[in-house]
């Protein structure tokens, strides 16, 4: 009975934390009724993430500039320009993908820097500057590929990264059919969740800090090394881990870090919380303006060249409608154009939610156009639902 | 007895983790000016919100009559159509709206599907001269000054054929011509039978206005006192209000030391590019440690634009001039400079530019400082909670956590939270902008103990104020200034609030 009313106040305090998630394992659920289980197996889960991974990293980018009451629009073509850049940097100049990819990344700074300087030091509204980047990246596509039309990249390190996976350790007999090192990088994970949490646990007990009751933050653990377990198993019951999760891994992972640890984090969500306090609380709003379209530059282009590598080649209309998804993801996972709220990892569920339901809908056969309304319904579902609950909510 | 026009009847209005209002009972006469006083967080603001639907029925318990009648307001809309007009605190103009488009927005003069303009124009006149208005009805309100745009939200209450007008601090930020004119203004209302709730801190107007005057203390009615049988005095409402009495609103401060001057500025001139003048002319001022220096000057006499340029100058302005810090000359381009410099600036918008009203108290406090709290760029968030502990305990801010969002508390105790903001950063200089704006006396009285502590401690403190007695009570040294100038320098003994008035505005 305790236990029970401890989950309620929990769950209820939670709501608008919990909601994203609950959302994304009801789409789930029924997509996987629907399609007898195909919408839930190994294949079409890893497939699922992999597609997730170059509107996943956008949205991460897109979440700080909508946080600090911003827009970028430019940044899908500029992912696919980037991309074609790539491209031709790796088949017309023969650079080594080594080079290539952190020449890429510069590129995608300083195009971010670019808009930056356009909002913080000229004053021009992001939405008209970026939507300026918009037109102008969408045109570069174009000239860049004008000769050659799709640039086909052969390179297959470079194609790994869209399409490959984590090698595995040689084979000792148990387990033949499932990917070992996937299962034990899991198993890694999940210790080191459980260390880190009773960790926290006994600091913030030091300081007398309030925590969670003691079955609550059991049943919290249990819950979520059980749901990383799951996907574990599922994921190496077809090739493992793919590179792609790993790239969206760590840039969750120091994205994460930064806005909730860090100094530049705070700095950031104050700008986007108030600006005139945040100036006169002695942080630079244009130093942050520029970290922050800098970053989304960077991150267009690492959208881009897991499109490009997962294409394994550089098209004419790469890019498009990228802004959008990566904007919806944000919005789904809890921003608010307000400014000052929204976080990382709620955007990554919101990018899920809407790849999921693009998947799903495919695997069902559904029309175009349909899919289309659907998707556009659950933004508007997710945005009110999020709205009415931060009304209720403290 | 005649039925009261309002009688709010066991109002409990709870939020998370506090009760705001616990069994409330209130009742207003007819044509009467009825004051709300009581300490920040008392929950003054809170029982008019539930009075004009801002809370819809439902969120609380209890009871509102009107003229005797149970009413249940659903939204502002259905308390407006019953003729209550509540004015905000934060006015609720449209700055980029002309004053005929404000007075008239919601309820426009129709004339067929279009708005009838000339018509519009017209009552909006006859609107602005009942209040005593004379603006160009066609000026944007963002021109006008804080005094004026009051004067326009009242116009727009009246336009509404309203019974109850109900004002939440409406003198809080006005200088005292202004007050006064509102408060004339209102006896003016009376007479033509408006009846009227007045919310304030400022005792003195309160007792000059007041018919009847209703104490809340700690989310509970405290007692009710007519002034026609003479119940009301100064001490008697702070008794009630605070529940000890205070004698000397001024605190004694303990042995004064003053020492070196900490911050000086020389022939300083601030040009501002946006408006195409000087905003400060040949400044001179000097601050010592363990002094406090006031400086008085009518509003728009650039008061908060010196406080500004020399906090990092974030307006832009063109600076003329020297500044010195203990003897070093210091350019200082960015408020980040000034706080390494050693100085800290609580604004006087604190909802405007001092606060960051959607994060928490803890977020808050440590906002300036961050720094302080971090190894190596990553904070201590349980660093964190212990420093905001010690500034909720010290400041006595009264919040259920540190955790609690900032717009959840009560405009004093935010105020609160804007001066740990500032003292974390412990400077050597502290710049307070109308440091006790909307403070109860309980409350004032110990943010002067606590720049009393500060400056024994060897602390500068520069306090602007409209309020000449606090200036008076609180200063070592005077600066008065107008239109952009020192008009004059007078030690605390020397200066009078005549004195003051007349270098203000010469
Ligand atoms: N939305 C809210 N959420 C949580 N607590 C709230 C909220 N609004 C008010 N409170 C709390 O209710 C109490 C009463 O607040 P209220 O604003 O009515 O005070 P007040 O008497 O108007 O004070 P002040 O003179 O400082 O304006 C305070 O403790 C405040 O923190
Ligand atoms: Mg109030």
């Amino acid at each position: 009975m305790a236990f029970l009313n401890d989950l309620q106040t929990v769950l209820k305090r939670n709501v608008r934390e919990y909601g994203m998630y609950i959302a994304l394992f009801v789409i789930m659920g029924i997509f996987a009724i629907m399609t007898d289980g195909v919408f839930i197996s190994s294949r079409n889960i890893s497939n699922l993430l992999n597609q997730t991974g170059y509107i996943a990293v956008l949205a991460v980018g897109m979440t700080l500039v909508i946080v600090i009451r911003h827009i970028d629009l430019s940044v899908g073509f500029l992912a696919g320009f980037l991309g074609a850049v790539a491209a031709i940097a790796m088949v017309s100049w023969k650079l080594p993908v080594i080079v290539v990819i952190p020449m890429t990344l510069g590129l995608g700074v300083l195009a971010g820097c670019l808009t930056a300087y356009l909002v913080a030091n000229r004053g021009i509204p992001s939405f008209v500057a970026s939507l300026g980047g918009w037109l102008i990246y969408r045109g570069a596509i174009l000239l860049v590929t004008i000769s050659t039309g799709t640039i086909v990249i052969p390179n297959e390190t470079f194609n790994a990264i869209g399409n490959g996976f984590i090698p595995d350790i040689p084979d000792i007999g148990i387990l033949p059919n499932v990917h070992k090192l996937t299962l034990l990088l899991g198993l890694l994970a999940i210790v080191l969740y459980i260390a880190n949490e009773i960790n926290q646990r006994r600091i913030k007990k030091q300081y007398n800090f309030e925590v969670l009751p003691i079955n609550m933050f059991i049943l919290k653990m249990v819950f979520i090394s059980g749901l990383v377990a799951y996907i574990i198993w599922v994921l190496a019951g077809y090739r493992g881990i793919s590179w792609t999760l790993v790239v969206v891994l760590v840039v969750v992972a120091i994205y994460q870090f930064v806005t909730t640890q860090t100094v530049l984090g705070r700095h950031i969500y104050a700008v986007g919380g108030n600006p005139e306090a945040a100036e006169l609380s002695g942080i630079s709003v244009k130093k942050i303006v520029y970290v922050v379209f800098g970053s989304m530059g960077m991150l267009s282009a690492l959208s881009g060249i897991l499109f490009a590598s997962r294409l394994q080649s550089a098209t004419t209309t790469a890019g498009a409608l990228f802004e959008m998804d990566a904007i919806a993801a944000a919005y789904v996972g809890g921003v608010s154009a307000a400014g000052g709220v929204g976080k990382v990892i709620g955007s990554i569920i919101g990018a899920l939610v809407m790849t999921s339901l693009t998947s799903g809908m495919n695997l069902m056969g559904i029309d175009i156009s349909l899919q289309y309304i659907v998707r556009g319904a659950v933004l508007t579902a997710a945005v009110i639902f999020d709205v009415s609950t931060r009304r209720i909510g403290k | 007895m005649d039925t009261p026009i309002l009688e709010m009847r066991n109002i409990t209005k709870e939020f998370p983790g506090v009760r705001a209002l616990d069994n409330v009972s209130f009742k207003v006469a007819e044509g009467e000016i009825h004051c709300l006083v009581g300490e920040n967080g008392a929950g003054k603001s809170t029982l008019m919100k539930v009075l004009s639907g801002v809370y819809p029925h439902g969120e609380y318990s209890g009871e509102i009559l009107l003229y005797g009648e149970t009413k249940q307001f659903h939204s502002i809309r259905d308390s407006e159509q019953a003729g209550i007009a509540i004015i905000y605190q934060e006015l609720a103009l449209i700055p980029e709206m002309t004053v005929y488009e404000n007075i008239f927005l919601g309820h426009e003069i129709h004339s067929g599907i279009a708005i009838d303009w000339n018509e519009t124009i017209k009552h909006a006149g006859v609107m602005l001269e009942k209040v005593g208005l004379e603006v160009n009805p066609a000026a944007k309100v963002k021109e006008l000054g804080v005094g004026k745009k009051q004067l326009v939200e009242i116009a727009k209450a009246l336009s509404r054929d309203v019974k109850l007008l109900i004002l939440d601090e409406p003198t809080s930020a006005l200088n005292e011509t202004d007050s006064e004119n509102l408060l004339n203004l209102l006896r003016g209302l009376k007479r033509q039978g408006v009846t009227c709730i007045l919310i304030s801190h400022k005792l003195k107007e309160v007792i000059s206005i007041a018919d009847t005057i209703t104490v809340l203390r700690d989310g509970a009615t405290i007692c009710t006192l007519s002034a026609a049988k003479g119940e009301v005095s100064e001490a008697v409402l702070i008794k009630n209000m605070v529940g000890r009495e205070i004698e000397n609103i001024y605190p004694p401060r303990g042995q004064r030391v003053i020492g070196d001057v900490a911050m000086e500025i020389i022939d300083w001139s601030a040009y501002d590019p946006k408006i195409g003048r000087n905003v400060l002319k040949d400044v001179n001022i000097n601050v010592r440690a363990g002094e406090i220096v006031g400086i008085s000057g009518l509003m728009g006499s650039g008061r908060t634009e010196l406080a500004r340029s020399i906090f990092g100058n974030p307006m832009g302005f063109r600076i003329k001039g020297e500044m010195r810090i203990k003897d070093s000359k210091r350019r200082i381009n960015h408020p980040q400079e000034a706080i390494k410099y050693g100085l800290a600036y609580v604004t006087e918008d604190r909802k405007g530019d001092g606060l960051i009203l959607i994060q928490d108290v803890k977020q808050n406090i440590t906002l300036a400082n961050l720094r302080e709290i971090a190894k190596r760029g990553v904070v201590n968030n349980n660093a964190e909670v212990q420093v905001a502990n010690e500034y909720k305990d010290s400041l006595n801010i009264k919040t259920p956590t540190v955790e609690q969002r900032v717009m959840n508390l009560s405009g004093g105790n935010q105020q609160k939270v804007s001066l740990g903001k500032w003292l974390f950063v412990k400077p050597n200089v502290l710049i307070l902008d109308e440091p006790t704006r909307g403070i109860d006396v309980g409350a004032k009285y110990e943010i002067y103990t606590i720049m009393n502590r500060l400056v024994e401690q060897g602390m500068s403190i520069i306090m602007i104020s409209s309020e000449l007695p606090e200036i008076l009570g609180m200063s070592d040294r005077v600066y008065v200034i107008s239109s952009g100038r020192v008009t004059g320098e007078l030690p605390v003994a020397e200066a009078t609030q005549e004195k003051i008035m007349h270098l203000a505005t010469n």
